[in-house]
């Protein structure tokens, strides 16, 4: 369709907004800006929960919004509302030139008119009649928590799943424009075991991007022996005692260690900011030789995956560390402008209402040649962290994991189940310590909290070992 | 669109659809931020955002919901719609009916509400509020997360059955997060928050000294042996702790199996009888008070645990039914209705005459670590289980010196710490979580690194 076709006074999602787009941006770019970015979405999303044997929560919301970024020299100002007529994002791009006290302009830039639409929505208009329907999500939820009934000692089962469905329309005076669709599907289930004094719990979550059938294909009866199983293991564990001891960190989600220790300090918003140890390490040994460390958007049907960033850009692999050495940062685009990274196709925010920032999509370390018992039998005295729980890293990187489901390591085997251990540490003195990576990379879903909200990632890693680290216990 | 226009745009589109009950709870904000970077602006931001719950009930009983940002006549009749086809899969096994107190009075504070200053006057006192900081001490070289914010909102409930209840508000909110950084010496960081109903009502130069007290004094560190220690809790460390274990009040998380209480806990002993705690969303000092819950219930003062013994639940709706009492003022609006707390208040009670009443943080001369700030709540706490294993900062206290704990965790039971409470100091404080005294604890199991 031409764009001279359509004259709207309002985005129209799946129609062309062409003229809409460039005037406004014409007009942002002529009162003074530097550069103008729009984005636009349009969601449709629905969440379902299964307690016990009884679905409990069904909830679908949508919703449209725009988020307009305007930069001056390298300040920025964002705006974001939920009207989509012209009007309304005029009123946005005046409120964003104001808040930057933009009065007059001599090297005015120059807007070109948007380049060639770039439309990655093509073959995904189709997805929303291919996700499941509640129905079928409800009898699949309910099938697991039924798996979940194996004993009496299980007290609580939950099953939920989640589906996020995102159109998106990105334009810039740089001559950007795009559209795509993202579809993100996660499950989850959860126990709670217990038998007099004793208590466990037991979670696990899966995840995929762009794979709407991804549900149906999910094994629930195997994710259900797992959470079982793990629940069972911990009942009765004891308490771990506290110390500095080897560990050794299971493949998938133990790679949340590297993605909240040492991943969200290679981001430039970091470096911006001033709080990485990192920022002039370009080159240097960062790492144990036997770390590569990998960030990228391009797995297919990974959970951090994308055709395109929020900012237009596609995304590339980036290598972060190379035998130890530290070879990129991730970049966004104010990222570039401000610190002078190149951009990565790392800019992303939860929706319209955050300004995108540089934040990680697929992480993980790079596998080794050894062994998961290579690992194991190398420890005489440690502990082996199967199941890592959440975590959180302070401004000046020190970290703290709860680990979810933990043995100790006696003489090279696994012994005794134990809980409430949590590893504490700072990635630069931890980096070093990685000396042995296994040779069976996994990767886990999760969801990423930072300065441009929640975003969809994976985490990743082989077995690892660390040979010395703080187990906080009793 | 207003909010009664809103109403009756819903009651319209509901009898075109042929939905005789309904209710719904909406969101009206508009917000404005700003960051600074070594004076020069960083971030300025301005959101305007509107959001709309919508229930419905169909011919069983049983309710849908759907969420939307679209208030359009066409968006309400698509929202209806949506939480129609959800009610199909409404829960049979726990019905949801209107709150019985959606009509009642609600107490309306003095809303104090403030007019924008805008963003113009929020970066100028920003910049000015780190500059201060910068200058307040050598040591301090950034103050790499600053933000000063402002928001008017409006909230909204209303149902079928004519409950309407609206207000307004504004909110303004400093933070100040300073690095400092010595040679041969690790960055320390450490911040401070302020909350007002409007940028006049910010103590901002509180906030810039609070924000250096609390930075400096943490640059001269060392670790701390592992081991078993005599604890104080700070206020607010004390209230991050009581807000984590709050499952343990709530008859949603107990309907659940999730909280450490059951139906019977009313009553129980949890504490030392020196201890009181109150929930009271309406307090003068709660500046993010709410005259009603998502269901319409007015907000009210409710003793959780009087004399160490177990008093009150929080509930909603349908746990205040299944508990054959009345909601509390505690409950969300979703599909299945979440219940949660507003504001705790700790008071030492009339029945003290047991706690150790010299142990005071300003004055005890004996061994003790001082918590000032507990981290990542999240990772580190298992409500269900009743642990914690939780970083903070803080201060180890030995042969009257004083030393900042370089990094360390505590860990530990919440219902043995209950227990364990040996001494409720008599000064209350007020922080952006509640009002607390220092709580003293006997022995907690510190991880450090030596």
């Amino acid at each position: 369709m031409l764009s001279s076709q359509i004259k709207s006074n309002e985005i129209v999602f799946g129609s062309c907004n062409k003229d809409l787009l460039e005037e406004i941006i014409f007009y942002g770019i002529g009162l003074g800006a530097d550069f103008i970015e729009i984005f636009i979405e349009n969601t449709d999303n629905s969440s379902v929960l299964a307690e016990e044997d009884f679905i409990t929560s069904v909830s679908p919301s949508f919703g449209k919004g725009a988020g307009i970024r305007i930069f001056k020299d390298k300040k920025d100002g964002f705006v974001s509302t939920n009207d989509l007529t012209k009007h309304g994002l005029i009123r946005s791009v005046s409120q964003a030139i104001e808040m930057l006290e933009i009065k007059e302009n001599n090297k005015r830039e120059v807007f070109n008119g948007l380049d060639e639409f770039r439309d990655y929505s093509l073959s995904k208009k189709k997805w929303i009649n291919e996700v499941p329907s509640i129905h079928e999500i409800s009898e699949k939820l309910l099938l697991s928590t039924k798996s979940l009934k194996k004993n009496n000692k299980i007290i609580t089962r939950k099953g939920s799943y989640s589906r996020n469905l995102q159109e998106v329309i990105i334009a810039s005076s740089d001559g950007t424009y795009v559209s795509d669709i993202r579809l993100h599907q996660t499950v989850g289930l959860n126990v709670i075991a217990s038998d007099a004094q004793y208590r466990s719990s037991g979670s696990r979550r899966f995840g995929s991007s762009g794979i709407p059938n991804e549900f149906g294909l999910w094994d629930h009866e195997q994710a259900a022996n797992d959470v079982f199983e793990s629940s069972m293991n911990m009942l009765y564990a004891d308490y771990v005692d506290a110390g500095q001891m080897p560990v050794v960190l299971a493949n998938k989600f133990g790679g949340v260690i590297f993605h909240e220790a040492c991943g969200h300090l290679l981001e430039t918003t970091q470096i911006e900011r001033g709080t990485t140890p990192f920022e002039n390490k370009l080159n240097e040994k960062i790492a144990h030789e036997s770390v590569t460390a990998i960030d990228e958007g391009i797995s297919e049907g990974s959970f951090g995956s994308l055709s395109v960033d929020d900012e237009g850009m596609e995304p590339e692999k980036s290598v972060l560390i190379k035998d130890g050495i530290l070879k990129k940062f991730i970049s966004d685009r104010a990222g570039e402008l401000r610190t002078g990274h190149q951009r990565t196709g790392s800019g992303r925010r939860q929706n319209y209402s955050f300004a995108a920032a540089s934040r990680m999509r697929n992480t993980y370390i790079a596998q080794g040649e050894h062994s998961k018992e290579d690992l194991i039998n190398s420890i005489s005295d440690g502990l082996y962290c199967k199941s890592m729980g959440g975590g959180s890293v302070g401004a000046t990187g020190q970290f703290n994991f709860a680990v979810e489901e933990g043995y100790l390591i006696k003489n090279g085997k696994l012994t005794n189940p134990v809980k409430g251990a949590t590893l504490i540490g700072e990635a630069k003195e931890v980096m070093p310590k990685i000396s042995m990576c296994g040779n069976d990379l996994e990767l886990a879903p999760g969801f990423c909290g930072s300065i441009s909200g929640s975003v969809n990632v994976t985490v990743g890693q082989p077995h690892i070992k660390v040979d010395s680290i703080t187990v906080g216990g009793r | 669109m207003n909010s009664r226009e809103i109403t009756g745009q819903i009651s319209k589109a509901a009898d075109f659809l042929n939905l005789k009950k309904w209710d719904y709870g909406a969101s009206f904000s508009n917000d404005y931020s700003v960051q600074v970077d070594k004076g020069e602006a960083k971030q300025l931001k301005v959101s305007q955002k509107q959001i709309l719950t919508l229930r419905v009930w169909n011919e069983s009983n049983l309710v849908g919901i759907t969420t939307t940002s679209d208030i359009s006549e066409s968006g309400i009749k698509k929202a209806l719609n949506q939480a129609n086809i959800a009610s199909d899969f409404g829960n049979k096994n726990e019905r949801t009916e209107f709150s019985p107190l959606a009509k009642d009075h609600i107490e309306v504070k003095d809303a104090k509400k403030r007019n924008p200053v805008g963003i113009k006057k929020l970066l100028t006192l920003l910049r000015e509020a780190e500059v201060k900081l910068l200058k307040s001490h050598e040591s301090i070289k950034s103050v790499p997360y600053n933000s000063l914010s402002e928001s008017f909102y409006e909230r909204v409930y209303a149902n079928s059955d004519g409950a309407f209840r609206s207000y307004t508000k504004s909110q303004a909110v400093l933070y100040l997060y300073a690095r400092a950084e010595e040679k041969n010496k690790k960055p320390r960081s450490s911040g401070s928050v302020k909350l007002g109903y409007g940028v006049e009502d910010l103590d901002i130069e509180s906030c810039i000294k609070d924000a250096c007290n609390k930075t400096i004094s943490h640059l001269n560190y060392s670790s701390i042996q592992t081991d078993k220690y005599l604890i104080c809790f700070s206020p607010e460390s004390f209230l991050t702790i009581i807000n984590a274990f709050s499952s343990m009040f709530n008859a949603r998380s107990i309907l659940d199996g999730v909280s450490l209480s059951n139906k019977n806990s009313i009553g129980e002993k949890l504490t030392t009888e020196a201890l009181n705690i109150y929930d009271d969303g309406l307090h003068e000092k709660n500046i993010s008070s709410s005259p009603f819950d998502g269901e319409g219930t007015p907000t009210k003062r409710l003793c959780l645990i009087n004399k160490g013994r177990i008093e009150n639940f929080i509930h909603s709706e349908s746990t205040a039914r299944i508990f054959k009492t009345m909601p509390t003022g505690h409950a969300g609006l979703g599909s299945k209705v979440s219940v949660s707390p507003d504001w705790i208040v700790v008071e030492k009670s009339e029945e003290n005459s047991d706690l150790k009443t010299l142990l005071d943080h300003s004055t005890y001369g004996g061994e003790f670590v001082y918590i000032e700030e507990l981290n990542a709540i999240h990772a580190g706490v298992r409500a269900s289980q009743g642990s914690f294993s939780l970083p903070f900062d803080g201060w180890h206290y030995k042969n009257g010196k004083k030393i900042s704990i370089e990094s360390a965790t505590v860990a530990g039971d919440i219902k043995y710490l209950l227990k364990n409470i040996v001494n409720i100091e008599s000064s209350q404080e007020v922080t952006t979580s509640g009002i607390s005294p220092h709580i003293w604890v006997d022995e907690l199991s510190i991880t450090g690194d030596a």
